[in-house]
């Protein structure tokens, strides 16, 4: 199916990006190329058959809840771009009132 | 007498021993031939020196004191660069971590840092192991040591052209879709795509979370075999890893293949789009293992051309969840003096992230969203139940199975580079065995009439590798000696 520029701004906007329109314009051509093709998948009669999520029989991994080492708050914040009183920092999320 | 870069990784372990050479010499021989020679191959985004002598010194002292340590002790190693180092720049490929140092070691970096190996460099790669030719890295594509005009293949191609440059005899990368396995090929040297779960995946940068998987290079499948034994086993530090005790990969090598039944998968040797070159040298390496006793039988497996249209459902779909997580937070590239939280994580994201990820979240978020989950993903998941339906009905008939590793040999840098979906079909036969979470190798057969080499692929189900790594063996003696890449020639 072919995408158009609308809902490729559309998924833009949930996937957090943005595009110029010339950016819009090919990546609609690029993903509908890719959806075609992947359209082989939706064709296939498949009623009776289960999904696979995980190609390996393995469950649920559980573990003790016990208290082990673990990452230092210092080093945790290490890699933060902006930090402040031991927590990473980020510019205002709501309006102000 | 060798230069010592021209060795095996056995071979040098062996040497450093018995003292006939010291760790800290083999190091320094294949950091001097990277000063030289890498700034044409571009194998390697950051080079680490100092951690690699120190572990190299640290070898030599142990020896010294007579301490008996593993075969791979003081064997230099290249690092695909998305395996975190604590405190060593790790970039997966990607302009969004710059200036990442990770405040902790992957499982693997760990294991290998038990086993006394160096390692060299952070080798290059297609952002965050999305590619086919390590022409979507950030940092410029890697140069195949074959021809230096042509991909190295990807997504682990840094890694690839590093062991095939006698950059180092060991390598390690990822495999979501063929990202070890093709570049092996492409490069003429040994990748191993291990049992989904086999390695831990602790410390990986994550693409495809029921896909990755970590898997070695070298030039000679003992080297691949020791190296796999060296970072296989169980993790508790990640879910998906396989609770069992790890098997001696290099022995039993020597076993042979007679009675061995092998099914060459009859679509991919003369499949559409499959360069003749290929499939006449896949063809004499057929002859070979059938002169080894093994029994040659065909078989076509009907599932498997839906699966590379199921894996760009699926890996996209969990690549754009994962990739969720650089939003200029935590870590990474975040974009200056924006009015609130959203347009920092859109800006960040926008100008961090390169075309083919964007491409890939893009398509991932839009097969995973209302109205489209059944359709795509969903239908994407019962293609791979019947993937791992049709190999599980071959291994009734077959022990192993054979085809090539990649339609073609190395294509020239920039040729498929504006086409992502004849960039997509690189990996047409190596993506089946990611979706079943099997186990595969990647081994060179010859050169191709275009005097590129060529890789034949052997294929297993999951924890199959001790029986793959004997077949590769097998075939690999009966083969003989690969002529060595002209960079090795000219220099």
């Amino acid at each position: 199916m072919a995408l158009t520029r609308e809902q490729v701004a559309h998924v833009a906007r949930l996937a957090r990006l943005s595009f110029t329109d010339e950016e819009l314009d090919r990546f609609a051509h690029q993903l509908s190329d890719i959806l075609a093709y992947a359209d082989q998948v939706t064709a296939l009669a498949t009623e009776d058959v289960p999904p696979t999520s995980h190609a390996l029989p393995l469950k649920n991994v559980f573990r003790p809840d016990e208290i082990g080492p673990c990452l230092p708050q210092e080093k945790a914040l290490s890699t933060a771009p902006e930090i402040e009183q031991g927590r990473f920092r980020v510019p205002r999320i709501m309006e102000a009132p | 007498m060798s230069e010592l870069w021209e060795l095996s990784a056995a071979e040098i372990g062996f040497m450093i021993a018995r003292k006939e050479t010291s760790a800290r010499a083999v190091v320094d021989a294949h950091l001097s031939r990277i000063e030289s020679l890498d700034e044409a191959v571009n194998a390697f985004l950051t080079l680490t020196p100092d951690l690699a002598r120190a572990t190299a010194d640290d070898v030599d002292a142990k020896i010294a004191a007579g301490e008996k340590l593993g075969p791979l002790a003081g064997v230099p190693l290249a690092l695909k660069d998305i395996l975190c180092i604590d405190g060593v720049r790790t970039t997966a490929g990607s302009k969004i971590l710059e200036n990442y140092r990770p405040p902790y070691d992957a499982t693997v970096v760990q294991k290998l840092r038990e086993a006394g190996v160096p390692i060299v460099g952070k080798a290059n790669l297609d952002e965050f192991a999305m590619g086919s030719s390590t022409e979507n890295s950030a940092y410029g594509p890697s140069h195949n040591p074959w021809d230096l005009a042509r991909v190295p293949g990807g997504s682990s191609g840094g890694s690839a052209a590093a062991v095939s440059a006698g950059f180092a005899p060991l390598g390690i990368g990822t495999d979501t879709g063929g990202s070890i396995r093709q570049p092996a090929s492409l490069c003429g040297v040994v990748g191993v795509k291990p049992t989904y779960g086999l390695v831990s995946r602790y410390g990986v940068l994550a693409f495809a979370s029921s896909l990755d998987q970590v898997g070695p290079f070298a030039r000679t499948v003992k080297d691949a075999a020791l190296l796999l034994e060296a970072i296989a086993g169980h993790d508790r530090m990640d879910a998906t890893s396989i609770p069992d005790d790890v098997p001696g990969y290099a022995e039993g090598l020597e076993s042979g293949v007679k009675g061995l039944r092998i099914g060459v998968v009859s679509d991919w040797i003369a499949g559409e789009g499959v360069q003749s070159g290929v499939t006449e040298r896949v063809r004499t390496a057929i002859e070979a293992l059938s002169g080894l006793g093994a029994e040659i039988g065909e078989i076509s497996l009907p599932s498997f051309r839906y699966a590379l249209s199921a894996y760009y459902l699926i890996a996209p779909a969990e690549c754009s969840s994962n990739l969720a997580r650089y939003d200029g937070v935590r870590w990474g590239l975040r974009a200056r003096d924006a009015k609130d939280v959203v347009e920092m994580n859109v800006r960040s994201r926008t100008e961090g992230f390169g075309d083919e990820v964007k491409r890939r979240i893009m398509l991932g978020t839009y097969a995973l969203s209302a109205g489209y989950y059944d359709a795509y993903y969903g239908k994407a998941q019962q293609v791979r139940t019947l993937v791992i339906r049709d190999f599980e009905k071959a291994y009734e008939r077959f022990d192993v199975l054979l085809g090539p590793t990649s339609p073609t040999t190395a294509f020239k840098i920039g040729e498929k580079a504006d086409d992502p979906l004849a960039m997509y079909l690189n990996d047409v036969f190596t993506i089946p065995s990611n979706l079943a979470g099997a186990a595969a190798i990647s081994l060179p057969c010859g050169l191709a009439d275009d005097g590129l080499p060529v890789g034949l692929q052997l294929l297993g189900p999951p924890q199959s590798e001790r029986l793959l790594f004997r077949a590769a063996y097998a075939y690999e003696q009966a083969r003989g000696p690969v002529p060595a890449p002209p960079l090795w020639v000219t220099s």
